[in-house]
């Protein structure tokens, strides 16, 4: 049988897959193109496929997801449109640098190494961090509270102390230079555009360890980012034919179940619990791509496999930990504390 | 599919990005609407009340 010109056994898996990275997806605002463009290719999806249906895809999620941080008040939106602009100034020095790299013939193998080192090294650094915490950082549930001090990081702190005018004030009351957020855009985008990922495994790191933007609204204000950027390479990819919709309605209808759950956690789950394991997946992914790119130069095409089943089981693990710590954390509220309608 | 076959360049781009935004922005309320109906009964099992 057959809906969309695909069977129901392809539907219902990638409903299935949608719901994993939807969680994914709203808790910590990344793992869309991460985890459904390799998925695609190694499916057998021609690139051009899997990478344009892997953007809409990313689109329709940020969509979802930011109209539910949007609801729990944790997208700064002058925030968002500062990173926009730093973010696509730099997406487009990052291209033209992947231009030229490939007219010397070295784009694949710089791109390939940079990908490996970045995702390995903020891997270890989240990790670091999270097991060398206190373990009593929770999230802050309201996102116009003043933030505390101490739970901001070392460089964002010194970032913060650059008070090269003008000054902005962002939500929590933190104040830092204009120059330092479009710079630390910038940066991302320049990443972003120089490995062809939607960037937001580096940019939401950035917001925190670097901005000192609390976590919930790193999450938000970074899925009100990829909305924009997700909806122009949707746009530029379906041109060429490259978005394929039966492909992105399941998994989008799997991930807008995902996401309500991970955006909904993100206020229930205590922060510390869950960075050990956003780390660890980083890191995993670190190791996938690394395991691929050694399958293609010796020609191991099973080196393929094993590195998508190191991703999926890094993605399953992750939005398993963000499922269960939920349900402890409902299980554990004392009942005068206890919401009287689900935390959605 | 969805009638868009037709369309061909900026159109159809346009299109796609159309029906991705209005699957998202169904899926939202849809899903919305559903938790509210049965998000009680569901957090109250898994209080274990």
């Amino acid at each position: 049988m057959e809906i969309l010109g695909i069977s129901v056994l392809l539907i219902g898996l990638f409903v299935g897959f949608g719901v994993l990275i939807g969680i994914l997806f709203g808790f910590f605002g990344m793992g869309g193109s991460f985890l459904v463009t390799p998925a695609l290719l190694i499916m057998g999806y021609p690139a051009r496929v899997a990478v344009g249906s892997g953007m809409a895809f990313v689109f329709g999620t940020s969509v979802i997801a930011t109209l539910k941080h949007r609801d729990l008040g944790q997208v700064d939106y002058k925030l968002g449109v500062l990173m926009i602009i730093g973010t696509a100034t730099g997406i487009e020095v990052g291209k033209e640098i992947v231009l030229h790299l490939e007219e010397l013939g070295l784009a694949g193998n710089i791109i390939s190494i940079t990908y490996v080192l970045l995702l390995g090294g903020i891997g270890l650094f989240v990790t670091y961090e999270a097991l060398k915490g206190d373990g009593d950082g929770g999230i802050e549930h309201d996102p116009d509270a003043d933030v505390d001090a101490e739970a901001i990081p070392d460089i964002a702190k010194k970032i913060q102390s650059y008070r090269v005018p003008p000054m902005m004030t962002l939500r929590g009351g933190i104040q830092v230079s204009l120059w330092m957020i479009l710079a630390v855009a910038f940066a991302t985008g320049l990443l972003s555009g120089f490995l062809g990922v939607g960037g937001g495994f580096i940019r939401m790191p950035a917001l925190f360890y670097l901005i000192g933007v609390p976590v919930p609204i790193a999450v938000g204000t970074d899925l009100f980012e990829i909305m924009f950027s997700g909806g122009i390479g949707s746009f530029l990819y379906a041109q060429s034919g490259g978005v394929d919709l039966s492909i992105v309605a399941p998994l989008l209808a799997g991930s807008a179940l995902g996401a309500r759950v991970g955006s909904a956690a993100t206020s229930i789950v205590d922060e510390s619990e869950i960075k050990v394991y956003f780390g660890a997946m980083l890191l995993i992914g670190a190791i996938a791509v690394a395991t691929r790119q050694v399958g293609d130069a010796v020609g191991i095409e099973i080196l393929d496999v094993v590195s998508m089943v190191l991703i999926l089981g890094a993605a399953l693990l992750v939005s398993g930990a963000v499922v269960y710590s939920s349900i402890v954390s409902i299980r554990s509220e004392p009942h005068d504390e206890r919401p009287s309608t689900p935390a959605d | 599919m969805f009638g868009i076959e037709t369309l061909s360049g900026s159109s159809y781009a346009t299109a796609i990005v159309g029906i991705v935004l209005v699957e998202a922005m169904v899926l939202y309320v849809g899903y919305g609407t559903l938790t509210r109906l049965a998000g009680p009964e569901i957090m109250a099992r898994m209080r274990g009340d």
